[in-house]
């Protein structure tokens, strides 16, 4: 050891005043130190509140608002004349707050005596329970009846956390009338939510499944209006700090009259077909109907599984919208077009005449033989006697001698073959005979046998009645086609005055002599008129003359065993159809029947047609008035 | 005897409050924090004034404690020094054995009275080192600091394995700086980090996987991303979202959504920092700046160097809760359970505070060599 530091007073008081020193320095470097630390510490905050504030301002923004959309009130559907096809109406449902129930499967049980509860509710209520917070309030059961509300209020002590809760609801007070044309919401499904605009649909829970209300679902829905809301941890809503009202969608005046689709509807009295009425000025239709149908209403609040397997696998399939996916041989309604285009492309003159004898063969093929109607033929007929007769033969040898090119190309004018671009979902194209269509169908040669009865409707063709309607304007319009549509006007509110919406725009005339028309049209007013016409005695009693044309064709090839055996229903044996317009020399209406199963298009459909145009005349008052 | 015994009582107690030993600025700026504490709180828990009578309570409590330690002299409390380490670092023992409490095991229950040992350890440990060093040749070489070492890796171990790493944190630090204050050699000091900073990666070298799967979970107790991930980036959007002047006092969203987890407790500066914006960051650190500068200058001004070690140490312990707790909210720490001092509610951390705070004003009070 070196000195006791502490035997030396001296030292002593010396040592303390350097431990006293020593010690301060040693405190101000503590201090320093600790100055240094929280000047860094300083920093760091101001780092985080002044270089990075609004990073961090936004993001605890985003943390406490929450938007949530008001979805709009969709927009109504009309007819011309402002008669309803599609509105809101007011329902009531059952709701329930998981977080206030106390014992939930007691309670679900317990309201299950009270209201029926169907497996989907309670399925779709727990797969709710998955996504939503419990303080949200989820719907349990739509529609409740006037009965289930009576039979809940007075239990309703027994249910805390269970409410009935009114909200607006799609309904289509014509039913099965509009069923097809004007379609029907239902519920946004997996299949809906890829293709919407989640922002637009953040609130929105029905979406347009079908027709109009597919077809228009952007102008139907309208915009949403939005809430901000200040949220807790929980994402639970504590205030509102700014909203915006939800614009309502607009509403569709559709060009359809219900009166007439009313009609047309009852003349079918039930049986399988469709029905097409334009008016061949503009191309509005006018009535479409397609039976049989069902009640759309049925979707709205979600179908059962048994009422849509029914409606699914009936045999009539009443969901299958014939007037513009319907598949039909046309049949002789075809003859007017084909004797337009031989008159027009040099072919024929009106007063050009064949000889009907019963059977129409190719040069040089005796064996096969293309049948007349009539046994023994129709005798030597010029254009307008074939057209009134429908005389196979006559065109027969006109297809043969247009050939399958030249034939193709002037029927395509009429749109056969590809869809009309009406404005509803699920049209079909049909198909028209041609060369090319059966090398990428069939990867088959054409043979001259398939141009000569696609000369007469049969073969290949397939037809949609919305098509032949289309092409029954066409002609109704002396060659100008105006492309049929279903939307006559846009209305932004009820107090807004509708504005017409852009029809699509007409194409030129395919006539090229207006005396080919006169020469058809001729035709087609003794179909009706004439003392030979297959259609004659219809247009008794009606002020306008009517020109048409029958259509009969085969439902079953000849060599098919079904034909034999219905060959004693001879009711059962055609697919029947009848295309006319009216009044013949300045149309404003063009109609076509098609029935799936009669004995004639004159004896069948024809009298539809009759009525249709009937209904026509006690309504149409052609002011052309906006609703 | 008994109702002698409980007039002496008395007599203290009034002497203590009448006339107390006391340091006016230290006071005073304690009871300015202890003001913005309370109203924070208020803020924080969504006006529960409730839990802010509790709190007050507690400051009363300890601010009674505060004074009745400081009328005891320095002299007195070196006396005891030995006698109250042993019996904290017994019932350190004893909480190892039979402690209570949520997840870790903190509480010692004494008849009803729920009492956490560790908090005393926070006075206890700086007393002993300042004890040992008092008696010894100053400054301390490689054999005195061994000792000091030991001293304080006692408790220190015994409550990180409660487990409690921010307190263990910070009774550790208070010994270590009673030594830097003893004047350790600046190369001492400087050999002592190189060995501490060599032995780092070495010992996680020769450490099984699961031990240092431990060590990372003792460093950073929710290590999984969401857990610790959203707690820090939830409080560094509070501060953040602060800016200059802050949302103003109770409309901090962060905290009053919810949003802020612990916001009365481990994560109240970030209320604060949210509801009065960097200017009140600074502001209240440049107070707690002042309250730990005050205390070395009592340190300094001390009479022995018992006092002084112990005064500065304390002082810089205080120091290493406001480091800890912003290092942590501002996402620079790892999460540890350190409180704000006198702001985050909790009662027994703020009456050791205060206590620790008495023994300063003890060694002001009685720094003359004469009693007033």
């Amino acid at each position: 050891m070196r000195r006791e530091p502490l035997s030396d007073p001296r030292n002593r008081v010396r040592d303390v005043e350097r431990e006293t020193a020593r010690f301060r320095a040693r405190a101000l470097a503590g201090f320093l130190l600790v100055a240094l630390c929280l000047l860094a510490l300083a920093a760091r905050f101001a780092w985080l509140e002044i270089a990075r504030h609004d990073e961090f301002r936004a993001r605890s923004d985003q943390n406490r608002i929450s938007v949530r959309s008001i979805p709009p009130t969709r927009g109504l559907i009309f007819d011309r004349n402002g008669v309803l096809l599609a509105e809101n109406t007011a329902a009531f449902r059952l709701e329930v707050v998981p977080e206030q129930v106390r014992d939930l499967p007691a309670t679900l049980a317990a309201l299950g005596e009270v209201i029926a509860l169907s497996d989907d509710d309670l399925e779709r209520f727990a797969a709710l329970r998955r996504s939503k917070h419990p303080f949200e309030s989820l719907p349990l059961r739509f529609k409740l009846s006037e009965d289930e509300i009576a039979r809940f209020s007075t239990e309703r002590w027994r249910f805390p956390g269970v409410e009935i809760v009114p909200y607006l609801t799609r309904a289509y007070p014509l039913g099965e009338e509009f069923a097809h044309l004007v379609g029907y919401v239902g519920r946004i499904d997996a299949a809906d939510a890829t293709r919407l605009d989640e922002r637009r649909y953040a609130g929105t829970t029905h979406i347009g499944k079908s027709g109009i209300e597919r077809q228009y679902e952007s102008e139907l829905h309208g915009e949403p209006g939005y809430e901000q809301v200040e949220v807790n941890v929980d994402k639970r809503p504590l205030r509102v700090i700014q909203r915006s009202a939800p614009t309502p969608g607009r509403n569709l005046y559709l060009t359809v009259d219900a009166r007439l689709q009313h009609a047309a509807r009852e003349a079918f009295a039930g049986r399988a077909g469709a029905a097409v009425a334009l008016d061949p000025r503009n191309g509005e239709v006018l009535a479409m109907v397609s039976v049989p149908s069902f009640d759309p209403n049925l979707f709205v609040n979600g179908i059962g599984r048994v009422d849509y397997a029914t409606l699914l696998n009936a045999p009539e399939r009443p969901l299958l919208d014939r007037a513009i996916a319907g598949g039909y041989t046309p049949g002789s309604t075809v003859k007017p077009y084909l004797a337009l285009g031989g008159l027009e492309l040099g072919l024929r003159r009106p007063e050009d005449t064949v000889l009907s004898t019963g059977e129409f063969h190719l040069p040089g093929d005796s064996k096969r033989a293309y049948r007349d109607d009539k046994r023994g033929g129709h005798g030597r007929v010029d254009l307008h006697e074939a057209i009134a007769q429908s005389v196979n033969t006559y065109f027969y040898s006109l297809a043969f001698d247009m050939g399958i090119e030249r034939f193709s190309a002037w029927m395509g004018k009429f749109g056969f073959g590809r869809p009309t671009g009406i404005d509803l979902i699920g049209e079909s194209a049909g198909v028209l005979p041609s060369k090319e269509w059966k090398r990428g169908r069939m990867n088959q040669n054409w043979y001259p046998g398939e141009t000569v009865i696609a000369g007469i409707g049969q073969g290949y063709w397939v037809i949609t009645p919305i098509q032949l309607a289309q092409a029954v304007a066409m002609l109704a319009a002396r060659g100008v086609r105006h492309p049929p549509h279903l939307l006559r006007a846009l209305q932004d509110g009820i107090n807004q005055d509708p504005r017409p919406a852009p029809t699509p725009p007409a194409q030129p005339s395919i006539v090229r002599n207006p005396a080919d028309w006169t020469a058809v049209e001729q035709g087609m007013i003794a179909v009706v008129n004439g003392p030979t016409g297959t259609a004659r005695g219809l247009g008794e009693g009606f002020p306008y003359v009517i020109a048409g044309k029958t259509g009969t064709a085969e439902r079953y090839s000849r060599t098919d065993e079904t034909w034999q055996n219905i060959m004693s229903v001879a009711v059962e044996r055609h697919q029947v159809l009848f295309e006319a317009f009216a009044p013949a020399d300045d149309a404003r209406i063009a109609v076509i029947v098609a029935l799936e199963a009669g004995h004639t298009g004159a004896h069948d459909a024809a009298p539809i047609a009759r009525r249709i145009l009937d209904a026509w005349l006690k309504y149409d008052d052609d002011g052309g008035r906006a609703p | 005897m008994i109702a002698g015994f409980a007039l002496r009582v008395r007599a203290f107690l009034l002497r203590a409050l009448r006339q107390p030993y006391f340091d006016a600025p230290l006071a005073g700026a304690l009871a300015l924090l202890a003001g913005i504490g309370l109203a924070t709180l208020y803020s924080a828990s969504d006006l529960d004034r409730h839990l802010v009578v509790n709190q007050a309570l507690r400051f009363a409590l300890g601010g009674l404690l505060m004074l009745l330690i400081a009328r005891v002299p320095p002299a007195t409390w070196r006396n005891w020094t030995p006698w109250l380490y042993a019996a904290s670092l017994l019932l350190l023992v004893a909480v190892a054995l039979h402690g209570q409490g949520r997840g870790a095991n903190r509480w010692l229950n004494l008849g009803g009275l729920r009492f956490q040992p560790s908090e005393l350890v926070k006075l206890t440990l700086p007393m002993m080192i300042a004890w040992y060093l008092h008696a010894r040749e100053l400054p301390p070489r490689w054999g005195t600091l061994l000792a000091v070492a030991l001293l304080i890796a006692a408790p220190a171990l015994l409550i990180a394995k409660q487990p409690d790493l921010g307190t263990a944190l910070l009774v550790a630090a208070s010994g270590v700086f009673a030594v830097f204050l003893a004047g350790l050699a600046w190369w001492r000091i400087f050999a002592l980090l190189g060995a501490v900073a060599a032995a780092a990666p070495l010992a996680w070298h020769f450490m099984h996987e699961y031990q240092r799967d431990r060590l990372r979970t003792l460093l950073d107790p929710e290590s999984d991303p969401l857990g610790r991930g959203y707690h820090i980036l939830q409080s560094e959007i509070a501060v953040g979202s602060g800016g200059w002047l802050g949302k103003g006092w109770h409309h901090g969203t962060q905290s009053r959504l919810e949003f802020l987890p612990e916001h009365t407790t481990d994560f109240v500066f970030a209320v604060f920092a949210e509801e009065w914006g960097l200017i009140g960051v600074v502001a209240l650190l440049a107070l707690y700046l002042f309250i730990v500068g005050r205390g070395l200058v009592i340190a300094a001004n001390a009479r022995d160097t018992y006092s002084r070690l112990l005064a500065g140490s304390i002082s810089m312990a205080f120091f290493v809760y406001v480091l800890v707790n912003g290092g942590m909210i501002t996402g620079l720490l790892p999460v540890v359970g350190v409180p704000l001092p006198l702001v985050s509610y909790g009662g027994t951390s703020a009456v050791s505070l205060l206590a620790g705070f008495g023994m300063l004003m003890s060694i002001h009070g009685h720094r003359r060599l004469l009693p007033r």
